[in-house]
């Protein structure tokens, strides 16, 4: 097992039950320090991939390793191992509703600690930490179902900060969220990132790739990885963005002419 | 039945269903003497007074506890108008079902005799009269329960009072869910609400709900098992761990010997 990546994926593949393809001979290895962004069109097989990576999916075909052990239902069946992989591994699932289970927030940002064993004055030491880093300790004693799409989302993160995880998997953590709190949201991940941690996350908004990742894996509608490398690589290919659905094409008239272009963040005519 | 007013009455139904649930929920964080009250000392000691009200066979026993349940609910700041509204809501269904039968099969002293055949007795009203007064004191109390704790609190409660682990969870999460649904389906009618110009037969309604009741079942079958991986994700091992944070204070001992006081004089007042 080769302990020196976070995780290794070996011609990964997955398939919902009834044969349903989500994912197609998935190879890459994640290090210590990256911050991965995951682009496809939807359906391309991104949350799915994200579930493998938190153990919550195992693959049907091939193999993914996290911190040097395979993973797999067996393993996380075992009271220790499992405790360990959940303690550093923390998921955000896209949808807020999923994930607020619990009466109050408070509940909520304790819940994961205390599931793992952690000790009573430790857990609330790392909820009210969790609760400051967002800013959201206001909301400590509402109930979730009452709170705002955008304080849903802070909560979500809030409640698994609190497991102070290595690595961060975030389903489209900005989806939903007013420019303020994106803004917010992705300053808070840039500072959160170090050297030891690794956060991974899908999206399908290029901005926010530009602003945070290090990298970037580019999910095909095959459910294959088409491309990944750095964000620099692809981010300006236009005709790549295009073909792998990731902008859409527009046409302009410009008084007697008409023109397509890909629909990119600035673009500039000459007449 | 119109397409129109079929929807625009579920919408209110709905609406009102979650609107209830606010009401209640602002009234229990009040600052009211119930209220600040620890949710085990109250649940406690109102299920002693619900199970005395059970045991009670005098009038002025039980009207004084009502009285007792009016001067808490003012206490807590609770609005004495909507309070008896939700209490009063329950009264008329309960005496059609089991009190007016009562007026006429207890056997006793004819009291008025209606059409030469229906015989009410003295013993009759008498036992309709405790069962209702019965029903009002038992639902005031669980009234100003429900109004004076939050649910979560309320769980916590239940959980020190060694009701098990997976109720518990269960009951907490239904409640969470249940309201999320209800948003589903409040939304599910207000799109087709917003599709619709005229009216629908009754039987084309009918086969919609059908529809829109399936979709809202797979629905919660869907997000049940997304739930169930969130739990996981967090480490959930088959039994929810939960912090016991409640610590009781100088006006939980005085209202628990107030009870107690209160419970054993209307004891002696009864059986003496």
């Amino acid at each position: 097992m080769d302990s020196t990546f976070i995780y290794i994926a070996k011609n990964l593949n997955y398939d919902y039950p009834g044969g349903i393809s989500a994912l197609r001979q998935i190879c890459f290895k994640i290090g210590a320090g990256e911050l991965v962004a995951l682009v496809g069109a939807n359906g391309s097989g991104k949350s799915t991939l994200l579930k493998l990576l938190d153990g919550l999916l195992f693959p049907t075909a091939g193999e993914l390793q996290a911190f040097g052990m395979k993973l797999s239902e067996s393993v996380l069946e075992t009271g220790n191992r499992a405790a360990e992989f959940r303690r550093r591994v923390g998921f955000v699932f896209q949808d807020p509703d999923v994930q607020l289970f619990s009466p109050t927030v408070w509940d909520e940002v304790t819940f994961g600690p205390l599931q793992l064993g952690i000790s009573k004055d430790e857990v609330i030491s790392r909820a009210n930490e969790a609760l400051a880093l967002l800013n959201i300790g206001s909301l400590r004693e509402r109930p979730p179902y009452l709170l705002s799409g955008g304080e849903k989302k802070k909560v979500s993160l809030a409640c698994v900060l609190s497991l102070r995880p290595q690595v961060l998997l975030l389903d489209e953590p900005t989806t939903g969220l007013d420019p303020w709190s994106q803004g917010n949201l992705i300053d808070f991940l840039l500072q959160w990132a170090d050297k030891d941690k690794v956060l991974v996350f899908s999206t399908q908004d290029l901005d926010v790739v530009e602003e945070i990742a290090t990298r970037v894996i580019v999910m095909g509608a095959g459910h294959d990885i088409v491309a990944d490398g750095k964000p620099e690589e692809f981010l300006s290919d236009s005709d790549f963005l295009l073909r792998n659905n990731l902008v859409h094409e527009h046409s302009h008239r410009h008084k007697e002419l008409v023109h397509r272009h890909p629909h990119l963040h600035e673009h500039r005519h000459e007449h | 039945m119109t397409g129109g007013g079929f929807l625009a009455r579920n919408i209110a139904g709905f609406t009102q269903a979650l609107e209830s649930v606010l009401v209640t929920e602002n009234l229990c964080r009040i600052s009211g003497f119930m209220q600040s009250l620890d949710p085990r000392v109250k649940a406690v000691t109102l299920l002693i007074f619900i199970i005395f009200v059970g045991l009670a066979q005098d009038f002025p026993v039980l009207i004084a506890i009502f009285i007792l349940a009016l001067v808490l609910v003012l206490l807590s700041k609770i609005p004495v108008a909507f309070f008896l509204k939700r209490l009063f809501i329950f009264i008329p269904v309960f005496t059609a079902v089991i009190a007016i039968p009562a007026i006429f099969i207890t056997p006793g002293t004819p009291l008025v005799i209606i059409a030469g055949q229906a015989v009410i007795t003295a013993q009759g009203a008498r036992t309709a009269g405790l069962l209702i007064m019965r029903v009002v004191d038992s639902l005031s109390l669980g009234l100003l329960l429900i109004f004076t704790t939050p649910w979560t609190k309320f769980l916590v409660a239940l959980r020190w009072l060694r009701l098990p682990s997976l109720i518990v969870d269960v009951l907490g999460m239904t409640y969470r869910y249940i309201f999320l649904l209800l948003h589903t389906t409040n939304s599910m009618f207000l799109a087709r609400q917003s599709r619709t110009i005229g009216g629908f037969s009754g039987a084309e309604n009918r086969r919609w709900l059908g529809r829109a009741l399936a979709t809202t079942m797979v629905k919660s079958q869907y997000l049940s098992e997304e739930v169930y991986l969130a739990m996981l994700s967090r480490g959930y091992q088959g039994e929810i761990r939960t912090l016991n944070e409640l610590s009781l204070r100088s006006r939980d001992f005085i209202w628990m010997a107030f009870t107690l006081v209160a419970v054993s004089l209307m004891f002696w007042s009864i059986y003496r």
